[in-house]
């Protein structure tokens, strides 16, 4: 019996050697390499790679060579860049309150509606179901001047001067920002139509015979119960705004982002950099940035939600 | 038994396979998707065919704006194509990726295509080598809305032949409603079309200057004529009131709807504008400044020959590349797609220069000249931004020029590099 024991050891090795809460472990971390590896080289390599190419001059065409921080360094002095930052925080501080605020009134009062309310929501979800190609080809035949412009030819038609709109560089980027928010709103408008009808119709029934106002109701009980819902679309549609481009590059086809920059965010310039330019280094500095931004803010956000 | 049969069959079917595989060699030839051009293509491959039994073409397309980067992606990646239709003004990159082969000099001998290509051809040519062959080139004419002439009271026979006419009949065809905005332009005005080439290689030039110097890398129209080019153009808007940055969306369609009197665009366009039903166009020599000066901008597609064909692949692309510069397809190529033919003598016959529509562009090219951009598109947005400047910033055009000039050197300046 003696003799057999050691034996037995040295032929089962580490592997019989470990306790059966160590091989448990071993197991959990053999299954739990797949899905990691995948997400390492999925995820986190190609996440490598465009740090690793934002300090190269590569160029499609020509070899990379590492350039240090000369294209940060470049980024930081281009006049364009930072003309861009402005117009993508405008599209953000202008973008997210208003459909915020907008999405919320109608599904607020569309709550209330009995009448065909299925449609009517369906009506609303429609625009944020079509491509936004489509919309802004739309929209862009909506600002044209006239004779072919749907709101100039009303504006005329009522004698008042017609807009420039797209061909102005103070009123083209709400211009642009407009579809962007219509297009947006079905998709929060059901959201916070969820978050609305998650609330216990109970508190609403204990604070009518209270005989509390809808204004107090709204204050006291729905906006504060809506908190989850309101930091996940803040969220969304912040890191939507801050990333928008298919209805600006599609408004103005010819002159992507202007006139003279004034529509162009920063996902328009990685773009161009990259694709019409060939500066794939260049680019990659600047998806960097963007990176950077997109998580500061989120973490920002998800930090707020934490506090609840 | 059964086993046996299968495994006979499966040998035979190997052997038919690789026979027939050295049989006839397959090359693959790659172009942008534009209706007109596919069409033409896939003729010239069929007369190829027929011509040549043992070689197999077959075309790929892309849409233009990804097209450059599948192009370089491919064959760096050892896939894509023999043949690729590049625009000239890429060639530097092509070479420098080492995408495109010079053509062998005993294949195509540099002193014949100087001897029978137009001028223009050069652009391909980088050292003793040349790069590449171009079916065919395009030139910008003056293209007139004869039904708007008429109407004006013009001689729709007799168009603008100097820029001064051309102002005063511009003048005469705009229509405005009574609070003066335009609902028909007497020229259209769009940098993002053709009128940044028309500016860049005909206004500077009738005004006294040059765009460029050194081989186009040193910007030069940082001067009066320069200045007063942009003035001209700028003052269709501002002050002749005959045009307007974004009318009708493009100039082309404003044409083409009735709505714009003029415009200024190339041989590309005659398919387009060969379908419009509602009234009859012509077509005549961009103007000439009032001491009779003339000039225009010719550009074309030049088909190349990759690193990636070898051996026999080398020589079927060589021989396909021989046919698709051949006077016959380029006869073909005008027909179906409209542009003109590449070499003199297939496009000077005298049917052609007679011709009413061909004639004003084929009397283009012996003026015109071929700028060596450097990057296209961001060259265009800088001569976009400075007629935009002006027109809705209100800068002066003084200013506005040279920070066109500053931009544009810059943007040269890099890809030198």
């Amino acid at each position: 019996m003696s003799a057999v024991t050691p034996r037995e050891t040295a032929s089962g090795g580490l592997w019989s050697r470990m306790s059966l809460g160590r091989k448990q472990v071993v197991w959990a971390w053999g299954f739990l390499a797949v899905p990691l590896l995948f997400y390492a080289v999925i995820r986190f390599w190609p996440t490598f790679q465009a740090f690793y190419l934002s300090v190269t001059d590569w160029t499609i065409t020509r070899p990379a060579s590492f350039v240090g921080l000369e294209n940060y360094k470049r980024l930081l002095a281009d006049p364009l860049f930072w003309q861009v930052f402005r117009n993508t925080f405008m599209y953000l501080i202008l973008g997210t309150p208003i459909s915020l605020l907008i999405s919320f009134t109608v599904a607020y009062y569309l709550d209330r509606v009995r009448f065909m309310h299925a449609f009517i929501r369906a009506l609303y979800f429609l625009p944020f179901l079509t491509t936004a190609a489509a919309m802004a080809w739309v929209w862009r035949w909506f600002y044209q001047p006239v004779p072919i412009g749907v709101i100039n030819d009303i504006l005329a038609g009522l004698g008042l001067p017609q807009q420039p709109f797209l061909r102005s560089t103070a009123q083209a980027l709400p211009a642009v920002l407009a579809p962007a928010v219509w297009a947006g709103l079905g998709f929060q408008i059901i959201i916070f139509l969820a978050g609305l009808r998650a609330i216990p119709v109970t508190y609403y029934e204990a604070a009518r015979i209270d005989g509390l106002s809808e204004g107090a109701i709204l204050r006291k009980i729905t906006l504060p119960l809506l908190k989850p819902t309101l930091v996940f679309l803040v969220v969304f549609s912040s890191i939507g705004f801050l990333r928008i481009f298919d209805q600006v590059y599609n408004i103005n086809t010819n002159d992507p982002g202007g006139p003279l920059n004034s529509t162009k965010p920063l996902v328009l310039m990685i773009y161009q950099t990259a694709f019409s330019s060939y500066e794939m280094g260049y680019a990659a500095a600047q998806t960097v940035v963007l990176f950077l931004i997109l998580l500061v803010i989120s973490l920002v956000q998800l930090r707020l939600m934490r506090d609840r | 038994m059964r086993l046996h049969r299968l495994l006979a069959s499966v040998a035979f079917g190997f052997a038919t396979l690789a026979a027939s595989g050295a049989k006839a060699v397959e090359i693959e030839y790659w172009q942008y998707v534009f209706d007109t051009r596919v069409k033409a293509m896939n003729q010239l491959i069929a007369k190829f065919q027929e011509a040549n039994p043992d070689i197999k073409v077959k075309q790929t397309t892309f849409p233009y704006a990804d097209y450059q980067t599948k192009v370089a992606a491919a064959i760096l990646a050892g896939q894509g194509p023999d043949v690729v239709q590049l625009f000239y003004g890429w060639t530097d990159n092509f070479i420098a990726g080492k995408m495109i082969r010079p053509l062998r000099a005993e294949a195509f001998p540099a002193a014949d295509i100087e001897r029978d290509f137009f001028p223009i051809v050069k652009a391909m040519k980088r050292g003793n080598d040349y790069y590449g062959l171009p079916t065919a080139v395009r030139s910008l004419a003056l293209f007139y809305n004869k039904k708007a002439f008429k109407e004006a009271g013009l001689d729709p026979n007799n168009p603008p032949k100097t820029l001064d006419e051309l102002v005063a009949a511009a003048e005469k065809t705009t229509k405005r409603d009574g609070s003066g905005n335009i609902v028909s332009a007497g020229i259209t005005l769009d940098m993002a079309g053709q009128d940044h080439q028309w500016w860049r290689e005909v206004l500077v030039r009738q005004f006294g200057g040059v765009p460029y110097t050194d081989n186009d890398t040193k910007v030069a129209y940082n001067d009066e004529a320069g200045l007063k080019a942009l003035t001209f153009y700028t003052d269709l808007q501002k002050k002749h009131k005959v045009g307007q940055v974004g009318f009708m969306d493009e100039g082309q369609a404003a044409f083409r709807a009735g709505l714009a009197a003029m415009t200024i665009d190339g041989t590309f366009r005659l398919g387009s504008f060969n379908t419009i039903k509602g009234f009859e166009w012509g077509v005549t020599e961009l103007p000439a400044n009032a001491q009779g000066l003339r000039s225009n901008y010719a550009s074309y597609f030049a088909n190349a020959i990759t690193t990636k064909a070898e051996g026999e692949k080398l020589a079927a692309a060589e021989k396909f590349l021989a046919y698709v510069s051949s006077p016959e397809a380029m006869k073909i190529w005008m027909e179906v797609v409209g542009e003109l033919p590449a070499r003199r003598a297939a496009a000077l016959t005298p049917e052609n220069v007679a011709h009413p529509v061909y004639g004003p562009f084929l009397k283009g090219l012996e003026y015109a000249h071929t700028t060596l951009f450097k990057d296209e598109a961001a060259q265009r947005q800088v001569a976009i931004d400075m007629a935009n400047r002006v027109l809705i910033g209100g800068e002066d055009p003084k200013t506005s020029l040279a920070k066109a000039a500053e931009a544009e050197q810059a943007i040269i300046d890099r890809a030198k590099r």
